[in-house]
């Protein structure tokens, strides 16, 4: 019954293919056209058409295009850290407090220099590292797949959502006592306590972004044949990911809090981390050791939003959601 | 191929009269069913035409509520249609007629809540905007449901490269969606039904948000591609002269509930205008049978 169709023949033949008997082409009104002229002219119109309404910029920039940008979105930023800085000086000068106790940027920066030619402080750095990756990994496993199952299954939505909402707003630092309880004072205690902390903002990015997807969308993948595990791994997923991705974010700034609170109570002896660093130099009083360490962790944790941040910006500028 | 024709005997005078500038020697009219050499299709009929056996979709006796209890709405209350494969049918009506709720119904989005639907093969569906996925590029997007049907990468590929130089697109296929006009973006998604080889294509108004020269280039497009493949096509607008430009047969659903009001028949020849006289005269016609209907509500 279906005539297997070429392209060539649409362009060719045009849309007088079909218009009956011979007669009806060439005797008509003085308007009628040759039939390929007619497919032809339609192309070239519809081309017309396209490249008057043509929007968007060139896509690929030069290269000093990109420095340009760079430059523009850096100077406020750096702007920024030097009148922290200055602010911070200015704070010293004025001896609210001791030398010994709140040192200046000076002081600071000299202790930086001499912890990076430190062997045990990039230990410290790796063990941190690997803990957080462990534990945000793990999290976005078990956050991914009760977000998956909550948002196919509504009973199991209604059981869960509030109770994920609740565990996000509860302060990771109130699970410790009963992780050393459960694990003592080992790897898997701090291990709990970041996946806790983190997988209820993946679960809760995801839930929200499958939320959010337009049921145009639903509807077209439905009637293009995309049901049940297709249409989540075609439609649903790819729909929700920039509210997914959202959730990655947030649940990586909840791991790296919670991975600093335990790492500041559940010391293992031999493993140097920050959290740990951070606490020795507290009882050894080595104030600038002290806010070097906490500048590193604030550089840690923006480093890695920033990586977020720019796969968010990415996929946004793909769809159309942001300015090029 | 076949020669437009209809079962149905028309207004003959009315065609004449409506064709001042046409004349009599150039315009070709057969009655009766068509017969072509190798595929045969009959033409579209209402409620007043036998059930063919060669019909596309069937509804019959179809009621359609939203909601339960005292606040439910009746969208549609006892409509018959028959859709014979092949036709290019135009459903037009008021606000309220349910022409939205019939295509859901056709492309089994909705069940009715009495009477039957029957579709014949594939159904692809188009919507008022083109919804293709953002996260895909044009060809990804024509390729996707060769994708869901299990077709290799490269046979897809290529089969979306033809099928977006079917519309005029060739070479369009890396832009991503929101780098399309909006006439660019309704191409895609006709390409994408395309792809699906739906035997009845069902389209929601599918130019209705289009500029009027962006529609006239689309009408033609839609016209020479339906002309080539043959599929069913329903079409549902709001706009009686994109109707008469376009179909075979032109089914007016009242309003509140819906139910077929009447069907007209569109003996023009092919290719059509939107601005010819001909397809002037018979929305004239069409239009003031809307408008009795529209009065019918006046309170």
């Amino acid at each position: 019954m279906r005539a297997e169709l070429t392209v060539d023949a649409v362009v060719a033949t045009g849309p007088l293919r079909a218009s009956g008997t011979q007669g009806a082409i060439g005797t008509g009104s003085a308007g009628t056209v040759q039939p390929h002229a007619l497919g032809d002219r339609l192309a070239q119109e519809l081309s017309g058409l396209d490249a008057l309404e043509r929007t968007g910029a060139p896509t690929n920039r030069g290269r000093r295009d990109v420095a340009r940008t760079l430059c523009a979105a850096a100077w406020p930023r750096l702007l920024a850290v030097v009148l922290a800085i200055a602010l911070w000086q200015l704070v010293v000068a004025l001896k609210w407090r001791p030398d010994y106790v709140l040192p200046g940027p000076v002081a600071v920066a000299r202790r930086l220099g001499e912890l990076a030619l430190e062997g045990r402080f990039w230990t410290a750095i790796g063990v941190t590292m690997r803990r957080a990756l462990t534990g945000f990994a793990l999290a976005v496993l078990i956050g991914s797949a009760i977000g998956v199952l909550a948002s196919r299954f509504r009973t199991l939505r209604a059981a869960v959502g509030s109770f994920i909402t609740g565990l996000q707003t509860m302060p990771s630092i109130a699970w410790f006592p009963l992780a050393v309880l459960l694990f003592q004072l080992s790897e898997s205690a701090i291990l709990f306590v970041v996946v806790l902390g983190a997988a209820p903002s993946v679960a809760n990015g995801l839930l929200a972004g499958i939320d959010h997807v337009p049921p145009l969308l639903r509807r077209a993948g439905h009637v293009l044949g995309a049901r049940g595990v297709a249409a989540y791994r075609h439609v649903v997923l790819p729909a929700a990911l920039p509210g997914y991705v959202g959730g990655l974010k947030q649940g990586w700034a909840f791991a790296w809090r919670s991975l600093m609170a335990g790492e500041l109570l559940v010391i293992i002896a031999n493993r140097p981390s920050l959290g740990a660093r951070l606490q020795f130099a507290r009882e050894l009083s080595d104030a600038p050791g002290l806010l070097a360490l906490m500048i590193v962790i604030l550089v840690i944790g923006i480093a890695v939003d920033a990586v977020f941040s720019r796969a968010d910006l990415t996929l946004r500028r793909r769809r159309g959601l942001a300015q090029p | 191929m076949s020669p437009l024709a209809t079962p149905h005997t028309v207004d003959d005078t009315a065609l004449l009269r409506g064709s001042p500038g046409l004349p009599g020697s150039g315009f070709v009219r057969v009655t009766g069913i068509a017969v072509d050499h190798d595929t045969p299709r009959p033409f579209a009929e209402g409620t007043k035409g036998t059930e063919s056996d060669e019909s596309a979709a069937v509804l019959r006796a179809v009621v359609k509520d939203f909601g339960r209890g005292s606040s439910s709405v009746r969208a549609l209350d006892g409509l018959d249609l028959t859709v014979a494969a092949g036709s290019f049918v135009c459903v037009v009506g008021a606000s309220g007629c349910g022409k939205s709720t019939l295509l859901s119904l056709l492309a089994g989005l909705e069940q009715p809540t009495t009477g039957s639907v029957q579709t014949t093969g594939r159904v692809g569906l188009m919507f008022q905007e083109a919804a293709l996925f953002p996260w895909l590029t044009a060809a990804e997007n024509v390729a996707l449901p060769l994708r869901l049907a299990g077709l290799d990468r490269r046979a897809r590929r290529a089969r979306a490269d033809e099928l977006l130089a079917s519309v005029h697109l060739a070479g369009q296929g890396n832009r991503r969606p929101h780098e399309l006009s909006g006439g660019m973006r309704q191409r895609v998604a006709l390409a994408r039904a395309l792809a699906q080889e739906a035997d009845v294509l069902l389209m929601d108004e599918p130019f209705g948000a289009l500029d009027a020269m962006t529609r006239d280039l689309l009408h033609d497009e839609l016209e020479s591609i339906w002309l080539d493949r043959r599929m069913t096509v329903v079409f549902v607008t709001h706009n009686v002269r994109e109707a008469v430009r376009l179909g075979d047969l032109v089914v007016l659903l009242s309003s509140r509930p819906g139910r077929v009001a009447s069907t007209f028949d569109v003996d023009l020849e092919r290719p059509r205008r939107i601005d010819s006289a001909e397809v002037s005269h018979q929305a004239a016609e069409i239009t003031d049978t809307l408008r009795a209907e529209v009065r019918r509500h006046a309170s």
